[in-house]
C-alpha cells in the first residue's frame, strides 16, 4: 500500500523531531555516566595497584597523569570534549582504546539480544493473540499465569535452574561460553551464528547454536512475558472496536479480520511495550552473560566495574545508551509507520 | 435469557421498512442477528431466517460469508470508529470488491472512485489515499454508505446511520441512503429512534419494545392512528405533534434483560395497564391491517369495557 503522496512532508517533520530529542538525552546519559561512576567508593589507582599497594608520589603522579587531580567539573568538561571527538578513552587496565573493546564484543551481546527478543515475538505474539482469541480458557489462563510467573522471575536465579536442569542433570546444553573450545572461527561479522557458516567448520555452527539456547530463553523470558501479555489486552480490545464488526459484515474471513485488521491496530501498543523492552534487554544481557560468561559487552562491564576502570565504564555506558537510544528511535519510527495517526496530527 | 423475542419481519424487494423504539429496545439485536454479527456467546435461534430463497440457517459459514457485505450490506451508527484507523479509505473500500466481485487491482480502484462519487464525495480519487481520521463523520459515514453499496445489495440495514451526525448532515445522509434505494430497488431497514425519520423515508413501520415487536403497519396509518399505546406515546412525544408547554414524555425505562415484567412488557410505563395485562403477556396478533402486542388496542371500539372489567391499575406514572 503506497503511502499518501502529502504524508512524506510530515513524515520527514516526524523524525526530525525525534532525532533532535537525542541530543539532551545524550548529555544526560554523559552526564550520569560520568558522575554516578565516581559515587561508587574505591580509588581507581589503588585498584589498579592491587594489593601490593603503592608509594604516595607514584600515587599522585598517576592521578595526574589520569587527570583526575582536577576539580570534577573540569574532568567531565575535559570528558565531553573527548567524546564528542570521538574518544572514548582507554582501558586502565588493558590499555586499549575503549571504543575497540566494545566494538569486539558487541556483536556477541547483539546476536544473544537479538535471539532472545525473536525468541520473545515467536512465542508471545501468536500466544497473545490466540488467548485473546479463547479468551477464559485454559489455554489463556495458563499462557497468563505462566507469563506472569516469567515476568516475576530473577533472571540470574532463572539462569542457574535452567544450567542445573539442561546442562547438569541432562547434559543438553552447554554451561557457558559461545562455542565449543575446539573450533577457532575467525570473526568475520562478529555473529557466530554466521561466521560459524561462512567457516564451513563442521559442527562449529551447531555448538554455536547449543551455546546460545540457554542464554536466550533466560535472557527473553521477561520480553516473552511482557509481549503475551501486552498483545492479548491490546488484541482484546481491538477485537470489540466498531470496525470488527463492519469488517465481519463485510463477509471477511476469520483470518483476514484477525490477522490483518485487528493485529494492524494491535501491534500498536505492542510495539511501544518492544521499544521499552529493549533498555530492559540490555540490563538482563549483564546478568544473562555474567551467568553463562558469554563474552559480550555486559560480561565487560561487569568486570569493569570490580576494576574500577573508569573510562570503560563510562564508554561501555554510554555506547549502550546510545545504541538503545538509537533502536528506541528506530521502534518510533516503525510506530509511526503502522499508527497513521501518528504521522498525521504531529 | 432472550434479549430480543418473538420478532418475526418479512421484507419485500425494494422495501423500505423503518424499526423504531427506545434506546435498549433490541433494534440493533435483532439485526444483528439478522446478519450474523451477534458476537459470542450470543446465540440466534429463529425459526426461519430466508434470504433471497435461501435458508440463512441451514448453509455453512462460508456460504454466509459469501452473502454478508454483497446482498446484504450493513451501516453503522458511528462512521468515526466504524471504519478501521489503520487503513486508507481505498484499501477497505476495494477489499469487499475485491473479496465479493473478485476484481483485480485496478479495476476496484475504478469502482471504488465511481462509488465515492456516487456517495457525493468530493474529488474522490485523492481520498482513497486518506485515512479516516482525515475525514469528518459525514464523509465517513458516505465512505460507509459506499462500502455497503459497493456489490449492489438487495438489502441494505441502517443502524442510526444519523444519530451521531450534525443535524445539517443528517438530512443530507437520508437523502443520499433514499436515492440509492430507489436507484437500484433495494430493501432498506432504517433504525432509527427517531419517528421523524421514519417519516421521511419508511413505507412500513416495525415499531419494537424490550426486544419485542409492539406494532407493524404500513407508515402512513401508524402515523395517522397508532394502535399501541406505546406508539402512540412515542408520536406524542415528538416535538411537532405538542401542543404548547412541555413536551410528552413516557415516564420510566425500558426494563433491562433482566427485570422484565411479567405481563406485557410495557404494562410498567402504560397508561392503560391493568390485572390482566400486568399478569398475561399479550401475543403479536393481527390487527388493522398489520399486527399489534397489545390487550386493548387504541382503535378497538370495545376497548374501555375490556379495560373495566379486567381492574384498570392507575398509578402515577399514568399520564
Amino acid at each position: 500500500m503506497a503511502a499518501p503522496p502529502f504524508s512524506v512532508l510530515a513524515m520527514l517533520r516526524f523524525i526530525l523531531t525525534r532525532v533532535s530529542l537525542i541530543i539532551p538525552t545524550f548529555i544526560g546519559i554523559t552526564l550520569l555516566a560520568f558522575f554516578l561512576i565516581r559515587l561508587v567508593p574505591g580509588d581507581p589507582i589503588e585498584t589498579l595497584a592491587g594489593e601490593r599497594g603503592i608509594d604516595p608520589a607514584r600515587h599522585e603522579q598517576l592521578r595526574k597523569e589520569y587527570g583526575f587531580d582536577k576539580p570534577i567539573i573540569v574532568q567531565y568538561g575535559i570528558y565531553l570534549a573527548r567524546v564528542l571527538q570521538g574518544d572514548l578513552g582507554k582501558s586502565m587496565i588493558t590499555q586499549e582504546p575503549v571504543l575497540n573493546e566494545f566494538r569486539a564484543l558487541f556483536p556477541a551481546t547483539v546476536e544473544l539480544a537479538l535471539c532472545a527478543i525473536l525468541f520473545a515475538l515467536i512465542i508471545g505474539l501468536p500466544a497473545g493473540i490466540i488467548a485473546a482469541l479463547r479468551r477464559n480458557s485454559i489455554f489463556d489462563h495458563g499462557v497468563m499465569g505462566i507469563s506472569l510467573t516469567g515476568y516475576s522471575m530473577p533472571i540470574f536465579w532463572w539462569g542457574l535452574i535452567l544450567i542445573l536442569i539442561f546442562s547438569v542433570q541432562f547434559d543438553l546444553t552447554p554451561v557457558s561460553g559461545r562455542i565449543d573450545v575446539l573450533y577457532y572461527i575467525e570473526p568475520t561479522t562478529g555473529f557466530l551464528l554466521i561466521d560459524t557458516l561462512l567457516s564451513e567448520e563442521e559442527g562449529a555452527f551447531w555448538s554455536a547454536v547449543q551455546h546460545l539456547i540457554l542464554p536466550t530463553i533466560v535472557l527473553g523470558t521477561v520480553p516473552l512475558a511482557v509481549i503475551a501479555r501486552m498483545t492479548r489486552s491490546a488484541m482484546l480490545e481491538v477485537l470489540g472496536e466498531d470496525y470488527i464488526r463492519t469488517a465481519k459484515a463485510k463477509g471477511l474471513s476469520r483470518l483476514r479480520i484477525v490477522a490483518l485488521h485487528a493485529l494492524r491496530n494491535a501491534l500498536i501498543p505492542v510495539v511501544t511495550v518492544i521499544g521499552l523492552q529493549i533498555g530492559v534487554l540490555f540490563t538482563g544481557a549483564i546478568l544473562t552473560e555474567t551467568i553463562f560468561s558469554w563474552p559480550g559487552v555486559g560480561k565487560w562491564l561487569i568486570d569493569a566495574i570490580f576494576r574500577r576502570d573508569y573510562p570503560v565504564l563510562q564508554g561501555g555506558a554510554l555506547l549502550l545508551g546510545v545504541v538503545v537510544m538509537g533502536v528506541n528511535l528506530l521502534v518510533d519510527l516503525a510506530y509511526g509507520l503502522i499508527n497513521p495517526r501518528i504521522r498525521h496530527t504531529r | 435469557m432472550r434479549a430480543v423475542d418473538g420478532v418475526s419481519l418479512k421484507l419485500e424487494e425494494g422495501e423500505v421498512l423503518g424499526v423504531v423504539g427506545e434506546s435498549g429496545s433490541g433494534k440493533s439485536v435483532t439485526m444483528l442477528a439478522l446478519m450474523g454479527l451477534i458476537p459470542f456467546p450470543g446465540r440466534v435461534k429463529a425459526d426461519k431466517l430466508i434470504f433471497n430463497g435461501r435458508d440463512l440457517l441451514t448453509i455453512s459459514e462460508r456460504e454466509r460469508r459469501k452473502l454478508t457485505g454483497k446482498d446484504v450490506a450493513m451501516i453503522f451508527q458511528e462512521p468515526m470508529t466504524s471504519l478501521n484507523p489503520s487503513f486508507t479509505i481505498g484499501f477497505q473500500l476495494t477489499e469487499t470488491l475485491r473479496l465479493h466481485e473478485g476484481m483485480d487491482r485496478k479495476a476496484a480502484r475504478r469502482r471504488a472512485i465511481e462509488l465515492l462519487e456516487q456517495v457525493g464525495i468530493p474529488s474522490p480519487e485523492s481520498r482513497l489515499s486518506a485515512f479516516p481520521h482525515q475525514m469528518s463523520g459525514g464523509m465517513n459515514q458516505r465512505v460507509m454508505i459506499a462500502m455497503a453499496i459497493a456489490c449492489n445489495p438487495k438489502l441494505l440495514i441502517a443502524d442510526e446511520p444519523t444519530t451521531a451526525l450534525d443535524v445539517t448532515i443528517q438530512a443530507q445522509i437520508l437523502d443520499l441512503l433514499m436515492t440509492l434505494q430507489k436507484e437500484r430497488d433495494m430493501g432498506l431497514v432504517m433504525i432509527t429512534h427517531n419517528m421523524g425519520v421514519v417519516a421521511d423515508t419508511a413505507k412500513r413501520v416495525m415499531v419494537m419494545y424490550a426486544g419485542q415487536i409492539m406494532e407493524e403497519r404500513s407508515a402512513a396509518d401508524l402515523f395517522a392512528s397508532p394502535q399501541h399505546p406505546y406508539t402512540a406515546a412515542l408520536l406524542a412525544a415528538l416535538p411537532e405533534r405538542s401542543e404548547g408547554g412541555r413536551l410528552a414524555t413516557i415516564p420510566g425505562v425500558v426494563p433491562g434483560l433482566y427485570d422484565r415484567p411479567k405481563g406485557c412488557l410495557f404494562s410498567p410505563r402504560c397508561a392503560y395497564a391493568t390485572e390482566h395485562s400486568r399478569h398475561v403477556r399479550p401475543e403479536l396478533r393481527p390487527w388493522a391491517g398489520g399486527h399489534i402486542r397489545c390487550h386493548y388496542p387504541l382503535g378497538d371500539p370495545n376497548r374501555t369495557a375490556a379495560i373495566q372489567h379486567d381492574h384498570p391499575i392507575r398509578t402515577e406514572t399514568a399520564s
